[in-house]
């Protein structure tokens, strides 16, 4: 068990300017790690869409992120209004986002998409009222 | 990274006028700097030669290697002067770039070069380049050795974005030392060319090159060294008298001041960003693809650009406010067809390669547990942040303990707790009546 890492994240639901701050502390720790740069950027840009997604429909949540040598599994629950039509949001393009959000250059429909792009599995269970959470997790191929 | 690499610097520390402070400690970009046993010692893998702690040693006690005149005497027979043109910015009123050049030649160059040329040519490459759209986009500049170095130890993603083109004074360098050859007959190593620099990013460019083999130039002089000595030949100067020299457009002289090397190439789609905290940050959103729409990003790890060379002689907005008049006399670069540009000067030889020098073990096994004990480590420090240990801030030290580097003795803190400790046990063995509670 001394080989995983575990980090615990907590997301300000309502802080625009700390949204990412997460995904980017998890690709710093990923680098002192070594980790190879595909590994990292994949993660971190999973991680990123994930955080950014509980900060828009879900004022915040937490994440949780395990790192072995094998992978990195991230885990991020919120108590958000839960999605309705999985297959729906897992459409590229498809965007609940408010003019508002848009404003700021988010809601391009990207997130989901992405996320399960980035990962190699990708869990969602969802609750309507209750709340989402997202298990993805990135493989580490050995290096040699 | 198995082959082991040896690591040149311009930027040294002078020990006797270190006070073991914590401001470098606490400027420096990559925490390459820690302070042991009441000294400075900067750490060779992780320096990127950016001069901040130059900037702010308040004793004077960090400096930039770089060489004077005098010690060219006799080693060559022609001497090429390179100005980079921030030294044209360097001096008050000046609206002709020739009484620099021409001060040169009576300050004891046999010829000027200027580094203008090389930015012209590059200008000219970079535009090509991006209309072919085989570069990863957004297109990271070369220009500023710094930043190449803290792209290369920090943002592995971003490598393959740097521009694989070499840097104006690489460029100007061998192009410089074609002309003389050609001038003069004289072999090669006959001709000495010597950069004049506003910073030490470059000099150590010059000697370990980024992208390419050999940068071209025998030595570099810094610009507030030579300042004083030159401005005496400038004054000395009139109007017309001057030869004719200088080949500057308003396109390569602007290079020297955030923005112009990214303004000139006319692009819609482009980002400037100066100073290496600001230069950190752009890195940071577009490693993480929130600027992948730019075609051009232009990042100067100085203030204001290479005006804000610690080698300077005039602060980066004085010097900026000048170049910027200058620019008004001078005349745009002229294009040039690809079949016309040295692409042999210009491209990159060697890709430009992630170096993680900041990995804490190269088993991905142990790193892990590493990193377990320095979050374990992290909860016990003070986190003030106080650099007392020698260390940054309390996270570089748990990493330094982690490494076998340093030990949490070094934490004032956490020493005091202990010695208050012992304190009381000392107390309480020698009055045990007094071991009553005192108070309620």
């Amino acid at each position: 068990m001394n080989e995983i890492l575990k980090l615990h994240y907590v997301v300000d639901g309502n802080n625009f300017s700390l949204a990412g701050q997460a995904a980017s502390d998890v690709k710093k720790m990923l680098k002192t790690l070594g980790m190879a740069p595909d590994v990292i950027r994949r993660v971190s840009i999973a991680m990123y869409e994930g955080e950014m997604n509980m900060v828009i429909h879900a004022d915040g949540g937490e994440i949780d992120v395990d790192v072995t040598p094998k992978a990195v599994v991230m885990r991020l629950a919120d108590r958000g209004p839960g999605i309705a039509d999985i297959d729906l949001v897992m459409q590229e393009g498809y965007s609940t986002a408010p003019d508002d959000i848009r404003a700021l250059g988010f809601g391009a429909g990207m997130g989901l998409p992405n996320m399960k792009k980035y990962s190699n599995d990708l869990k969602i269970e969802s609750q309507l009222g209750i709340g989402t959470t997202i298990t993805m997790r990135v493989d580490i191929n050995s290096r040699g | 990274m198995n082959k082991t690499q040896k690591f040149y610097h311009s930027v040294a520390l002078n020990a006797e006028k270190c006070r073991g402070c914590t401001n470098c400690i606490k400027r420096c970009p990559t925490e390459a700097i820690r302070v042991r046993n009441g000294k400075a010692h900067i750490r060779a893998e992780r320096c990127i030669d950016c001069g901040e702690c130059i900037k702010i040693c308040p004793h004077h006690a960090k400096r930039a290697i770089h060489r004077h005149f005098e010690d060219l005497e006799g080693l060559y027979e022609y001497l090429v002067a390179l100005p980079a043109p921030s030294l044209y910015g360097q001096f008050n009123n000046l609206h002709n770039i020739d009484f620099v050049l021409n001060g040169l030649l009576h300050f004891g160059f046999d010829d000027v070069f200027e580094v203008t040329r090389g930015a012209d040519m590059i200008t000219q490459y970079t535009k090509i380049l991006l209309a072919e759209g085989k570069l990863k986009k957004p297109v990271i500049s070369s220009a500023c050795p710094a930043v190449v170095r803290l792209i290369r130890a920090r943002f592995p993603e971003l490598c393959q974005h740097v521009l694989p083109v070499a840097a104006p004074y690489i460029v100007a360098a061998k192009l410089a030392r074609k002309a003389a050859i050609a001038k003069t007959g004289l072999p090669a190593e006959k001709i000495g060319i010597i950069l004049i620099a506003p910073c030490p990013a470059k000099i150590t460019d010059v000697r370990m090159p980024v992208g390419v083999k050999t940068s071209g130039i025998d030595a570099v002089l810094a610009i507030d060294d030579i300042y004083k000595g030159l401005l005496n030949e400038m004054n000395k100067l009139e109007e017309k008298d001057l030869q004719p020299l200088s080949q500057a457009t308003a396109t390569g002289t602007s290079w020297c001041i955030s923005g112009g090397e990214a303004r000139a190439l006319k692009q819609d789609k482009y980002l400037i960003c100066n100073g290496v905290e600001n230069v950190i940050e752009a890195l940071e959103e577009t490693e993480d693809g929130k600027l992948d729409d730019l075609d051009f990003i232009e990042l100067k790890a100085c203030t204001e650009g290479c005006v804000g060379g610690v080698l300077t002689a005039e602060s980066p907005f004085v010097t900026q406010s000048r170049v910027y008049r200058l620019l008004k006399n001078l005349p745009p670069a002229n294009d040039i067809p690809k079949e016309a540009l040295p692409l042999d000067i210009l491209d990159w030889t060697e890709a430009l390669e992630y170096a993680p020098i900041f990995q804490l073990d190269g088993d991905l096994t142990t790193a892990v547990q590493k990193m377990r004990r320095l979050e374990e480590i992290v909860k016990t420090l003070p986190g003030l942040d106080c650099g007392s240990c020698g260390a940054p801030n309390c996270r570089a030290l748990a990493e330094d303990i982690v490494r076998g580097e340093s030990s949490e003795h070094a934490c004032f803190f956490i020493l005091k707790n202990k010695i208050n400790r012992m304190y009381q046990e000392i107390a309480i063995s020698e009055h045990p009546q007094e071991e009553k509670p005192h108070e309620k």
